[in-house]
């Protein structure tokens, strides 16, 4: 089993229709923190991401993961736009040209992504983001690939869980639930569920098709 | 002689930004100062494609640019506008260490002299030791 260009489409609409399902709880998190538009800017630059994807033909990673990352930077005016916007173009610069992968390149294609991430906000782990959630599914899908693709997505999953989940007593040091200094502790950090979702529509898609 | 870009959450601010800084670089139309901010409905926050387009508008008419953002994601947003420039526009546009108003100001004033960008750059950054009080 491999991942495949039509696994990135499946995962797509999956996250699409999970943070339509979420948005009300995303935006709960960031209005406790942030500044309450989460769930409102997830929701509309996945939804255009979907209108830009669907029914269109890639013949490689590269394409499809362009367009999603010039789909979501052109459509939302929040960190999230250029950041999950540079997750996803730097997976497609990496895996240009290719339509299908093993899960041990795509992980190397993932860190690229983390490592722009982390890049353009300054940013790494600990510091109470998105990156706490993806660093570490990173490296259990890595890590895990040789026990089978299942195995390496269900490890990648609980890792995201994990690290979401250890946001909650981080403080922040970046952006605006930064400027709260000790009130931001015990709140989970919205872009790390954002991206638990994302990881985890990854390994639906992946696994369960 | 170098443009500069003001970037804000807000439109409002942003404009009202750039009508500071064109009053004080002397009215002379010579330095090129944008402002943009806002999303398409209305609201507060800017896009990287958004301010990507001002980027190459701007280098149109000027050698290379100074953004001046304001706070979060208008700081991430105009990295990655740069990224998303070709490598060799992408050389020619300098994100200010600066508040983004008195950091407009100097730097609209230090451009309208004709210095290259580190200069105004360095000068948009010295606004932050603008003391408004002695306590």
């Amino acid at each position: 089993m491999a991942f495949t260009v039509e696994m990135v489409r499946l995962s797509l609409e999956k996250l699409n229709v999970l943070i339509e399902e979420k948005r009300e709880y995303l935006t709960d998190l960031d209005s406790a923190i942030g500044d309450a538009d989460h769930g409102i800017n997830m929701n509309r630059g996945m939804k255009h991401i979907i209108e830009k994807i669907r029914g269109k033909e890639y013949s490689d990673f590269g394409g499809i993961f362009r367009d999603a990352a010039m789909t979501i930077m052109s459509a939302v005016g929040g960190s999230a736009g250029p950041l999950f916007g540079t997750f996803f173009m730097k997976i497609g610069q990496k895996l240009i040209g290719k339509s299908e992968v093993s899960i041990e390149e795509l992980a190397v294609a993932m860190q690229d992504g983390l490592d722009g991430i982390m890049f353009l906000g300054r940013s790494g782990v600990g510091d109470k983001t998105m990156i706490d959630a993806i660093a570490p599914a990173v490296e259990a899908l890595r890590e895990n690939s040789s026990d089978g693709d299942s195995a390496a997505w269900n490890k990648a999953v609980i890792a995201a869980e994990l690290g979401m989940k250890g946001t909650i007593p981080m403080l922040s040091r970046r952006g605006r639930s930064s400027y709260l200094g000790e009130r931001s502790i015990g709140h989970q950090d919205p872009g790390a569920t954002t991206s638990y979702y994302l990881i985890s529509c990854f390994r639906d898609a992946s696994v369960e098709g | 002689m170098v443009g500069i870009l003001v970037v804000s959450h807000s439109l409002s601010a942003a404009e009202g930004i750039v009508q500071i800084a064109l009053e004080m670089s002397g009215g002379s139309g010579m330095v090129k100062i944008a402002g943009i901010g806002g999303n398409d409905t209305g609201g507060l926050g800017i896009t990287a494609q958004k301010i990507l387009d001002s980027l190459k508008q701007i280098l149109e008419h000027s050698n290379e640019v100074l953004i001046l953002p304001d706070i979060g994601s208008s700081i991430l947003s105009a990295r990655n506008a740069i990224e998303l420039l070709p490598p060799e526009d992408a050389s020619k546009v300098i994100i200010a260490d600066a508040p983004i108003l008195e950091g407009a100001l100097m730097a609209a004033i230090e451009a309208s002299l004709g210095s290259d960008l580190l200069k105004v750059a360095a000068s948009a950054g010295e606004a932050r030791n603008l003391r408004k009080t002695d306590h």
